[in-house]
């Protein structure tokens, strides 16, 4: 079998605040092309680690290496479209102006701004929303918009916090079709979350629980060494088997 | 270019909040107005009581602009001060006047001498001294009080206005992750301050121009130098304000924490501005005026404004508000280091 490239890679990295330890020795390699997700419960680190990757935060040891560039990097910004947790918007600009905003930010102009707009917000189906007003989005809107504005630039990576939390399962299903095309054109994708059927879904995984990576493999890996039918249960034998 | 992205973003923002942009330009001209009509009402006319003034004297007195009472003894004279129906009144007893005030007001008690000192027959019976001859350097003698608080006050709205707005939209963009968001994007921490103080600053040369015109061309506040001079300064404090405004903003975790900063950075400046006369102020206090935008900002916009001086009496002024700038900015790019290190 053919070696996939290494697209990020994490080596020994924790992260304390004060003698709050919140990442612990986290080593973790993530593949070109795959979807990788973090599942962890609330608290597990999942938001510290990818924010690594970000350049957005610094470990307090260790090192994060995205292409085999040591994070943070300004070069390589540009080619990480990252959604946060909560929905980063300006809420009393449109849609639209959103959009335009951000992808200035990333250098896109005229056409080409225009057409990627359309692009991502036809993907995300808002399209007939661009025109109004933030503020007068539901939840699941707003979320959808903090996709579309991560998809924008054309990233090489994508690295989204929960980017389905308050969409529809219908919905869902089809903003994972979406990141199925975005991986068959080259793109990884990082997402956290603790749904556990959307794990499923996900290439490899890695499973976090109190700052620790506590087991990493694709979900039938995952199943069969912890004698386990689904991820749910194979979650908590990997955590109970910790302690 | 990205600076100019977050420049169109922000204007974008001032303009759609219809609301804080009409407080930005309405409420300063209000305030003007009012002050205009409070300083520039007239003089006020003391009411004065005289107790058994011999008519010899009275009629070589002045009596415009007062209105007398004569009573006939000290002890009805003395019931009205109480009551307050006059100001004060005068006694003249073995050839020496004396005079009793109200006193609760200190600025009706000078009125009432300034007055008073006016009306007595100067010196020798029929020997009438010349008339003092009095000309002005700068000013003349219709210059009421708003023409010389006018400048100051002019420099303070445009401080305290953006000082706040700009402090409260940057620390929304901090609340709301948006800042988190743009530290994401290949944006530099420079092009971030940068964008602000483009934004605002095209927002403030409108707000100041129209508040400036306001001041001089419908109210008349006095205006010897150049307009231009007005808004180069105004322009400059109003960077200061929004640089000064951003940093503080990154000290509060929310819009109330920010009004906290009113009573504490900005109020106090007005009393280093001239406003109140510098050399009074208590030599432990004095020290602080150097340290404050609006100082200089005053210094120059009454130069300009009220002394009709130019580029060489500004100068050193306008070098003192654009390093504080300077100063602010550099600070801000350090303090964003907390977000993204590069
Ligand atoms: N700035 C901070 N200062 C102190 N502690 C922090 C800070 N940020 C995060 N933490 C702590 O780090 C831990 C992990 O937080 P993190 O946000 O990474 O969790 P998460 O796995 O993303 O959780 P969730 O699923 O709820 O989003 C938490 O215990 C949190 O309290
Ligand atoms: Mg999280």
């Amino acid at each position: 079998m053919e070696q996939p490239k290494t697209c990020v890679s994490i080596r020994h990295v924790s992260k304390s605040y004060k003698k709050h330890h919140v990442l612990q020795d986290i080593n973790l390699d993530i593949f070109e092309g795959e979807i990788f997700g973090l599942l962890g419960p609330s608290g597990a680190g999942k938001t510290t680690l990818v924010k690594q990757l970000t350049g957005l935060d610094t470990p307090t040891s260790g090192e994060s290496y995205v292409f085999q560039t040591k994070m943070p990097s300004l070069k390589l910004i540009t080619s990480i479209g990252y959604m946060a947790q909560s929905d980063a918007l300006y809420e009393d600009l449109s849609a639209k102006e959103n959009l335009q905003f951000f992808s200035s930010l990333y250098g896109l102009k005229g056409e080409k701004q225009t057409r990627r707009i359309a692009e991502v917000m036809e993907l995300v189906q808002l399209s007939g929303d661009l025109k109004r007003l933030v503020s007068n989005f539901s939840g699941g809107m707003k979320r959808r918009l903090s996709l579309a504005i991560a998809l924008l630039h054309e990233p090489k990576i994508l690295i989204l916090d929960e980017p389905t939390v308050g969409i529809d399962p219908v919905l869902r299903k089809s903003i994972w079709e979406a990141f199925y095309k975005l991986k068959q054109n080259g793109t990884t994708i990082i997402v956290t979350t603790h749904v556990m059927d959307e794990a499923g879904k996900c290439d490899r995984l890695g499973l976090i629980r109190d700052g620790g990576l506590i087991a990493v493999g694709t979900p039938d890996e995952l199943k069969e060494m912890s004698n386990t039918t689904t991820i749910e249960e194979a979650f908590l034998v990997y955590g109970g088997a910790k302690k | 270019m990205r600076v100019f992205a977050l420049t169109q973003r922000i204007l974008r923002q001032i303009v759609r909040d219809k609301r804080t942009m009409g407080l930005l330009i309405i409420a300063p001209i209000l305030v003007l107005t009012m002050l205009h009509l409070v300083f520039n009402g007239g003089d006020y006319t003391p009411k004065i009581g005289f107790v058994d003034v011999p008519t010899t004297v009275v009629e070589q007195m002045n009596l415009e602009g007062a209105d007398v009472t004569t009573y006939s003894d000290e002890k009805s004279a003395k019931a009205d001060l109480a009551n307050r129906m006059i100001d004060g009144y005068l006694t003249i007893a073995n050839n020496a006047p004396a005079v009793v005030l109200e006193g609760s007001d200190p600025g009706v008690a000078g009125a009432t001498m300034k007055w008073l000192q006016q009306a007595m027959p100067t010196g020798q019976e029929n020997g009438h001294s010349p008339q003092l001859e009095i000309d002005y350097l700068h000013g003349s003698s219709d210059m009421g009080t708003f023409d010389y608080f006018g400048p100051v006050l002019l420099g303070f709205f445009v401080f305290f206005f953006v000082f706040l707005i700009a402090g409260v939209s940057f620390l929304r963009e901090r609340t709301t992750g948006t800042l988190e968001r743009l530290l994401a994007s290949p944006l530099r921490k420079w092009e971030i301050v940068m964008g602000y103080v483009v934004g605002f600053g095209i927002f403030t040369m409108i707000q100041s121009a129209i508040i400036a015109a306001y001041a001089i061309y419908v109210l008349g506040m006095m205006m010897e130098g150049a307009f231009g001079y007005v808004l180069l300064i105004t322009l400059l404090l109003a960077l200061t304000a929004l640089t000064l405004g951003i940093l503080l903003s990154s000290f509060a975790n929310n819009e109330l924490q920010m009004m906290q900063f009113i009573p504490i950075i900005v109020v106090p400046q007005i009393f280093f501005s001239g406003l109140f006369n510098l050399d009074t102020i208590s030599k432990w206090l004095s020290w602080v005026g150097p340290f404050t935008p609006l100082y200089y900002a005053a210094d120059a916009l009454r130069d300009i404004m009220v002394r009709g001086y130019g580029w060489g009496a500004i100068y050193m002024d306008i070098f003192a508000l654009a390093g504080f700038s300077l100063l602010f900015i550099s600070v801000n790019i350090l303090a964003l280091r907390k977000y993204r290190k590069i």
